[in-house]
């Protein structure tokens, strides 16, 4: 019994890793088949586009800011040390495009999207209002889920690429104000090296991570537990699982778009 | 009509639900009674479908619920909860015409309003309350809303989850009376779950006990005064005495 109960502990843990994974394809199953299967519920998706997207554009763009702003300022400094300063502008965007843009803005929007929508369906669950749906003949996934999901899916990555010209506009002004570049020449630096893909890649991973995001906060909404307790455990696994997922994705999304 | 035949219900190890049967004619106002715990809302909620019994049969006018169609199932019900279960995401009258605004039933928005503004006046509220958001109003009005909204499609059944709980004497009096006077009105078949005898007295043509899992008692509401089985003699009067056990 001794002996064994390490390797049952083991056993248990993994079988419950296992079933939450099935958990969560079978949501995410469901949650597509109700994205493209009427009824639609155009009113629910248009107020959470402004929800997710519009509400969302203060806290992504004063991220972007200073991330852009420090990351002029890290760069100018590693640079220097090899007489490349040059390249400050070309790689702020780059850097913004590709990487900071798209996984900074999606883990604030993690912040503030996943935890509210894990903890107001997740009241909607403990108040009986997830029931009173279903008793007014409304499907919960469709009329709760699907929007939600959707929204995200489609406005982060606006939200990414907002953020990414709001970043580069940060590194300009460090590099024009602080760190003597010419205004013109730092313009024409940066747009005549960034590609399509510089940018694609960083509205995709966006998309990626608007779906991750909602999917998340819906989800451990729906399946909260009872009472302020269950509802608190709820929103914290929605913001944990979503920026969880946020960097693992971007890491295999990376590799694929960028591997050689 | 509704028939609950041998239907039972386990939660893990605990059998919330151990067999229970219970036919409700229709247009009649059953009131199921019993004390906390003892299954009275899982009874309510497997019959609107929102938990799946382990085993029994559940018709509503002869058909099985699980083979019926979901939403035109849905659609001949309607339902008060214990709480409102009221959006606070839209205002008073989105809520009490939500069925009406989506779905097989829609109406255009100004029509759905009007009738919502009819339906606050049918349970005594003002029609500015129609704007207000459900956060905004006390207890009592926020059980009239639900009422409102659990009759705004006319429903041929409707269920009541402890419509009185949490609410003063005065209030609770006045919810009874509505309730009342809308199921006899619309004809309706009426399942009201509480534990309030004067809710019992007020609404219920029939009574049924529900204690451990079974119908201990059912009958009509004038003969449970003179009923001699002990579950509901002790519950009727509340004594602490009887085989109901006060510590559970």
């Amino acid at each position: 019994m001794v002996v064994t109960a390490p390797v049952a502990a083991i056993g248990r843990s993994t079988l419950g890793a296992l079933a939450a994974l099935g958990r969560v394809s079978m949501f995410t199953g469901q949650t597509l088949r109700h994205m493209v299967t009427p009824p639609f519920y155009p009113r629910e998706l248009w107020n959470a586009m402004i929800t997710i997207g519009w509400l969302s554009l203060p806290v992504v763009g004063m991220t972007s800011v200073f991330t852009g702003a420090a990351l002029a300022l890290q760069i100018y400094a590693g640079s220097n040390r090899f007489g490349a300063e040059s390249v400050v502008p070309q790689i702020v965007a780059i850097g913004m495009t590709r990487e900071l843009g798209p996984v900074l803005g999606g883990l604030m929007v993690a912040a503030r999207v996943a935890s509210s929508v894990a903890a107001e369906i997740g009241t909607m669950k403990v108040t009986e209002q997830i029931d009173a749906l279903v008793t007014l003949s409304t499907n919960p996934m469709k009329y709760l889920t699907a929007p939600r999901v959707l929204a995200a899916t489609l406005t982060v990555p606006i939200l990414v690429g907002v953020g990414d010209a709001i970043g580069i506009m940060g590194g300009y002004l460090v590099g024009t104000t602080r760190l003597g570049f010419n205004e013109a020449a730092y313009l024409r630096n940066t747009f005549d090296f960034l590609q399509f893909w510089d940018v694609g890649s960083g509205l995709v991973k966006g998309a990626a991570f608007g779906f991750l995001i909602a999917l998340m906060g819906c989800y451990h909404g729906m399946n909260s537990g009872r009472g302020a307790q269950g509802v608190g455990a709820a929103v914290k696994s929605a913001v944990v699982a979503s920026s969880v997922l946020i960097l693992a994705s971007n890491y295999l999304l990376t590799e694929a778009f960028f591997g050689s | 009509m509704i028939q609950l035949i041998d239907v039972k219900k386990g939660f893990g190890a605990v059998e919330v639900l151990r067999g229970v049967n219970l036919t409700i004619p229709k247009g009649e106002s059953m009131v199921i009674i019993g004390g906390s715990g003892t299954g009275k809302s899982v009874a309510l909620k497997c019959v609107l479908g929102l938990i799946k019994p382990d085993s029994g049969t559940i018709l509503v006018d002869g058909e099985d619920v699980k083979k019926a169609h979901r939403d035109t199932f849905l659609s001949h019900f309607g339902m008060l909860f214990q709480g409102g279960a009221l959006f606070d995401s839209m205002p008073v009258w989105e809520n009490v015409v939500f069925r009406l605004l989506r779905g097989s039933l829609k109406r255009p928005r100004e029509e759905a309003r009007e009738i919502a503004i009819e339906k606050l006046r049918r349970v005594g509220l003002r029609a500015n309350v129609a704007d207000q958001f459900p956060a905004e109003l006390s207890g009592g009005m926020q059980k009239r809303v639900g009422l409102a909204r659990a009759i705004a499609a006319e429903p041929q059944i409707i269920f009541f989850d402890e419509p009185t709980t949490g609410l003063d004497p005065i209030m609770s009096g006045v919810i009874n009376d509505l309730i009342r006077e809308i199921v006899v009105e619309m004809g309706a078949t009426a399942m009201t779950i509480t534990h309030d005898m004067t809710s019992v007295r007020a609404i219920a043509d029939k009574v049924a006990m529900l204690h451990d899992g079974v119908i201990q008692w059912t009958g009509p509401v004038g003969e449970m005064d003179a009923a001699e089985d002990p579950y509901l003699r002790q519950f009727i009067t509340g004594s602490a005495d009887g085989p109901i056990e006060a510590v559970r």
